[in-house]
């Protein structure tokens, strides 16, 4: 019997919830890598192995000037990490990456040898979406990977409705939207009309390297290179595609949610 | 069968030079591959070669009795052909798909308008009319492409009489990126990541099949353990995908043990990929040539702990949901598409197999680890959301069985190695039994040994004519579990 199985079931479990951000964050996958961090200073003069090796020309060298590379372009694939003589370029193993502003995705600078990570929207917003904040989404040209790492905040293990946070079936329940893709051509329209559909003021969340700057598909005729081209964005969270604590931390740090050292819950704002 | 074929034969994962395959006039060509499907082929691909301003057409058959292949061309021709679609409906996409890139027009066909062609706008897909019933009782439902939940976009026009469904037109296109334009003089340096996401869901099938091209134009094969770790990963992608879309099943039935049970299993499955490669879905892992990681006996041993966890709570969250009458009474007859429709319209994966269908590149084409370690074949008869629901449940089952035999028989040596150089002027197939079903790359080189043409066919291709007769006759309020129930991939279609 379904029905007597399924509360033994339950009982046996417990709460199978996570404990972050109460608790500490779950492990990245040991090979994940995480965050990249650039030392430029470490890069030897005329050293160029990194930017051929990058499939989506997020690094960039110019002549006498440190090597720059761009997050928001990122795939995360290594090659440049693997390739580096020096050791310019490394794997940090933090999930968090989200950002404002998209500036902040530009690593190698000094002092910018990490991401600037996102602060939380200024006090009135947070006194509107702190403690509800109701997204829609729309996929542009996502391949369903990112789709599927959003949509698994959602399960038991993560309970995004804990944070007030929810997905809805329409625009017009929505304070925002998130997307994914490079936002194709086809898919232009539709986007401003569903971000038009949202009542001000709202949120433009931009999930994944094709969302924030065309990810594999940069530079093809048939895509827009991310949702900036359509949309003002005002969150860019980083990967392809970004692990769902990478997600879950970059909505909750929007929010003001979590304390600056990442690791613990901030009180929702009165 | 196959043995008096025409074409020009060859086995799944090889090449064959591009001059030996046998050319025939346009309108000979398509009676002589009309003859083929008569006589039991199956359409995998279908699609036109520019060659100065006309264009050849080339078809690549399966003789899945056969465990064979075949390929055949016409001579390069400017205008019309008379269409295949006529007397064989599975060509019926792929002609439109020839017209819109080409401009070749299949005379005769019966339902000529844009795939995923650009509008004059450049803001939306080409589209054309729907096809409409007319009547004073009828009414016309439309939905996308931006849908409800977390899913990727695209349109569906319903034709209702009250709540039935008469017919329903998908019209796709939104996603599309540009993929195969862009791999013609490849491969670039961003091929292989555009291949981990052609369907995102789907990228250890499509890297595999992309790296299986490149191998058999190289004239040699990747490495046993990196052959044996694709398998592996093939199966983990299996698995995550028929758990997550059995979850959402019971979601849509309202059926909540199920489903939320199989939304942390779905992600159980997937850290188990992540465990070998560091990403959930696993991009970076199959490489022309090889794997990028390998599997070491510490690593093995956790994986096999893990999804012997994982195999023990799928099986408990499905058995629930076939144990409750309510559930199974929500699916039964539900969504039917029949086994002759079916083999018409050249469905495949688990929603051919849920007609009734033998079919599964596993089996019928073995390439790779596939050679020496066979899955058996999931099949149910009816055609129903049920049926789809009880293949995905016994490929659950398979799947893990397949993963814990071959994880206790590794194969030894490299799991990577360098890759000569392509030849040129040879076309190579490579088919893959993605979770949805197969998955098709074909690659034509020219005389450098860059890509001349490449032609990806995702299994949704072939099944989103399933999906459309499926609701014939069913109500509106079931199409969430019918769609479900095939869960066809956008971006895989729209390219």
């Amino acid at each position: 019997m379904f029905v007597i199985d399924s509360i033994a079931h339950r009982l046996k479990r417990g709460c199978e919830t996570m404990a972050y951000p109460q608790g500490p964050a779950p492990a990245l996958p040991d090979r994940h890598g995480g965050a990249l961090k650039v030392d430029a200073a470490k890069c030897t003069d005329g050293c160029h192995a990194c930017v051929p090796v990058c499939p989506t020309q997020a690094i960039t060298r110019a002549e006498g000037k440190p090597m720059a590379l761009d997050l928001g372009r990122c795939i995360f694939c290594a090659a440049c990490v693997e390739i580096c003589p020096p050791k310019a370029i490394t794997q940090t193993g933090d999930h968090r990456m989200a950002v404002r502003r998209r500036e902040d995705l530009l690593l190698g600078a000094p002092g910018q040898e990490q991401v600037r990570l996102a602060a939380a929207l200024d006090e009135k917003l947070r006194r509107l979406f702190g403690r509800s904040l109701r997204l829609r989404q729309v996929s542009a040209g996502g391949c369903a990977a990112c789709e599927a790492d959003t949509n698994v905040l959602g399960t038991i293990g993560w309970d995004l409705g804990r944070f007030g946070i929810q997905f809805v079936a329409s625009p017009r329940h929505a304070d925002g939207l998130l997307i994914t893709g490079p936002v194709t051509q086809n898919m232009s329209l539709a986007l401003k009309k569903t971000y038009d559909a949202v009542a001000a003021p709202k949120i433009v969340i931009a999930v994944g390297a094709c969302a924030i700057a065309g990810g594999p598909f940069v530079g093809h005729a048939q895509v827009l290179n991310g949702a900036s081209a359509v949309v003002p964005v005002d969150l860019f969270i980083p990967g392809c595609p970004p692990h769902p604590l990478t997600i879950l931390d970059g909505l909750l740090r929007v929010l003001g949610r979590l304390e600056t050292d990442g690791k613990s819950a901030g009180t929702p704002p009165k | 069968m196959s043995a008096s074929s025409p074409f020009a034969l060859l086995a799944n994962a090889t090449s064959l030079p591009w001059p030996e395959i046998p050319v025939w006039t346009a309108a000979e060509f398509v009676r002589v591959t009309a003859g083929e499907l008569t006589r039991g082929a199956r359409l995998c691909a279908w699609f036109g070669v520019p060659e100065g301003t006309a264009t050849r057409l080339v078809a690549v058959l399966a003789f899945d009795a056969d465990n064979t292949l075949a390929v055949g061309r016409s001579e390069p021709f400017i205008g019309a052909y008379p269409s295949l679609t006529l007397t064989h409906p599975q060509a019926h996409l792929f002609e439109r798909e020839v017209w819109e890139q080409h401009g070749l027009v299949p005379e005769g066909h019966p339902w000529l308008k844009p795939v995923r062609r650009t509008n004059e706008n450049h803001n939306a897909p080409a589209n054309a009319e729907f096809f409409r019933v007319a009547g004073g009782e009828i009414h016309e439902v439309a939905v996308g492409p931006v849908h409800a939940g977390i899913i990727e976009p695209g349109h569906f026009r319903f034709q209702c009489a009250g709540e039935d469904v008469l017919h329903l037109e998908i019209a796709l296109g939104y996603q599309h990126r540009g993929v195969e334009e862009a791999l013609v003089g490849g491969p670039h340096r961003a091929t292989r990541h555009q291949m981990e996401t052609v369907a995102g869901d789907t990228t250890i099938a499509h890297t595999t099949a992309h790296a299986t091209v490149l191998e058999a134009l190289a004239g040699t094969e990747a490495p046993l353990r990196a052959q044996w770790l694709r398998a592996l990963a093939l199966e983990l992608e299996r698995l995550a995908n028929h758990t997550g879309d059995m979850g959402a099943l019971a979601g849509d039935v309202a059926f909540l043990p199920t489903s939320s049970a199989c939304g942390k299993i779905r992600g159980d499955f997937l850290n188990l990929t992540a465990l070998i490669c560091g990403n959930r879905f696993g991009r970076g892992l199959v490489h022309p040539g090889g794997c990028r990681h390998d599997l070491e006996p510490e690593r093995l041993t956790r994986l096999v702990g893990r999804l012997q966890t994982a195999r023990t709570d799928i099986e408990q969250a499905v058995a629930w949901f076939w144990d409750a009458a309510s559930v199974r009474t929500r699916f039964e007859d539900v969504g039917v598409v029949f086994t002759a429709q079916a083999a018409e319209i050249g469905l495949v994966g688990p929603a051919a197999r849920a007609c009734g269908l033998v079919r599964d590149v596993r089996y019928d084409h073995p390439a790779g680890w596939h050679r020496f370690a066979q899955a058996p074949v999931a099949v149910w008869p009816g055609g129903d959301v049920f049926a789809r629901a009880k293949v995905r449940s016994l490929e659950i089952q398979r799947s893990g069985e397949y993963l814990l035999e071959q994880l206790a028989a590794p194969a030894e040596g490299e799991w990577r190695s360098e890759l000569p150089p392509p030849a040129s002027d040879t076309l190579a197939v490579a088919l893959v039994e993605g979770w949805r079903g197969e998955v098709c790359h074909v690659a034509l080189t020219d005389a450098a040994g860059r890509f001349r043409r490449y032609k990806i066919v995702d299994p949704s291709f072939h099944n989103w004519t399933g999906l459309a007769l499926a609701l014939r006759g069913t109500a509106i309020s079931d199409f969430p579990i019918c769609n479900k129930s095939f869960n066809l991939s956008y971006c895989g279609f729209d390219l």
